[in-house]
């Protein structure tokens, strides 16, 4: 991975700043920064009304996605995320990264990796609907209004991540 | 001095087509963006966590820094109403100890909701399969939420800022912020330096 590349990764300072601006835009637009977690919750509402939509709409978790006159789907972030996996995808092609493989480290075998990715996704989802917000939609849009939760969340975010990483060295390492 | 021209959204006549449309755009720079970092592959995300890369360190805050200083300028100068900008919610508890455990989820991941996205759609399987663990995670909270009510609403403050919780001047902190950012990245730049010395 460390190997050069024939189209390098950016500089972390510009990517940051550029993605600073489009945060700046979106405020300046819509008066909301970025987000990610909520399009889950639009994509998980919206196809738990079609197979029960009575019970849905009586979980007061659900109901907020649904309630409205337009489609659930038809929301800021949800086109946002439709977006953002695009965006990837038109960068991963130009820069001859896109391959189908299991990015893991050299001591866990794919099927163990997929399979903590997996636990690892319930836990992040299930944590960022607690924290409302993830690291788009809080830390970053969040943090840019100086919203306390955010700095709070971002912290703990870090917190959290470096209490167990060295833990569980073999996963990556 | 009456400028105020922004958000847009509020004080323009916008058609919900063009603010999608225009979602669909701010998504596809945010995304390219990310790849370009590097953070569509959760081995490179991950050395944040093994002190060895921490670009998600610098994406993060500078990315943090320039929509501070940007949306404190533009208030100042009277072209963006801070009042109508959305201002995520303080949950004092919930937000400190749901942010470990999504540190916990992260470090398990190498990717985090957004990033998950780009991996998957770059071929990483192992994004797709957070996409997938995240489904499931917002299900089981949709399925426990209402029995926890009252711990996910514990130590609610509102919608508050750190400048009026430290009951101090908007500009003077978001200075102060941005001094510290640099500090980091160079405190950062050194802790790379002795990790990957470390190593070799």
């Amino acid at each position: 991975m460390s190997t050069k590349q024939k189209y390098p990764y950016w500089n972390p300072y510009i990517v940051g700043t550029g993605i600073g601006i489009l945060i700046i835009i979106s405020f300046v637009t819509t008066g909301r920064g970025l987000g990610a977690i909520g399009a889950f919750s639009s994509f998980v509402a919206s196809i738990m009304k079609t197979i029960a939509p009575e019970r849905t709409l009586m979980n007061p978790v659900f109901s907020e996605y649904i309630s409205g006159i337009e489609h659930p789907l038809k929301d800021w972030v949800v086109f946002e995320i439709i977006g953002v996996c695009i965006g990837g995808l038109i960068s991963g092609l130009l820069s001859k990264r896109f391959k189908f493989e299991v990015i893991k480290g050299p001591q866990i075998s794919s099927v163990n990796r997929l399979i903590l990715a997996f636990a690892g996704g319930i836990l992040m989802a299930f944590a960022a609907k607690v924290t409302r917000g993830c690291t788009s939609g809080l830390a970053l849009s969040g943090g840019s209004v100086l919203s306390l939760g955010a700095w709070l969340f971002m912290f703990s975010v870090f917190i959290g991540g470096y209490s167990i990483s060295f833990l569980i060295k073999k996963v990556w390492n | 001095m009456e400028l105020i021209i922004a958000p847009i959204r509020f004080n323009y006549e916008v058609s919900n087509g063009l603010l999608l449309v225009f979602a669909l755009l701010t998504g596809i720079f945010f995304g390219f963006f990310l790849e370009k970092a590097g953070f569509g592959n959760a081995g490179v995300l991950i050395k944040q966590f093994y002190l060895t890369d921490m670009r998600m360190f610098k994406v993060l805050f500078s990315a943090i820094i320039t929509g501070m200083l940007g949306t404190f300028w533009l208030s100042y100068f009277k072209i963006l109403d801070i009042t109508q900008i959305y201002i995520n919610g303080t949950y004092l508890w919930p937000q400190i100890l749901g942010g470990i455990l999504f540190g916990f989820g992260f470090v398990l991941c190498g990717l985090c909701p957004g990033t998950s996205c780009v991996a998957a759609f770059t071929g990483k399987l192992d994004g797709l399969a957070v996409m997938g663990g995240m489904i499931a995670g917002i299900i089981i909270f949709g399925e426990t939420a209402p029995s926890m009510d009252k711990y996910l609403n514990f130590s609610s403050l509102g919608d508050v800022s750190i400048y009026e919780i430290l009951n101090m001047n908007y500009g003077l902190l978001t200075f102060l912020i941005a001094l510290f950012a640099l500090v980091c990245f160079w405190i950062v730049g050194k802790v790379e330096e002795r990790f990957n010395k470390k190593l070799s």
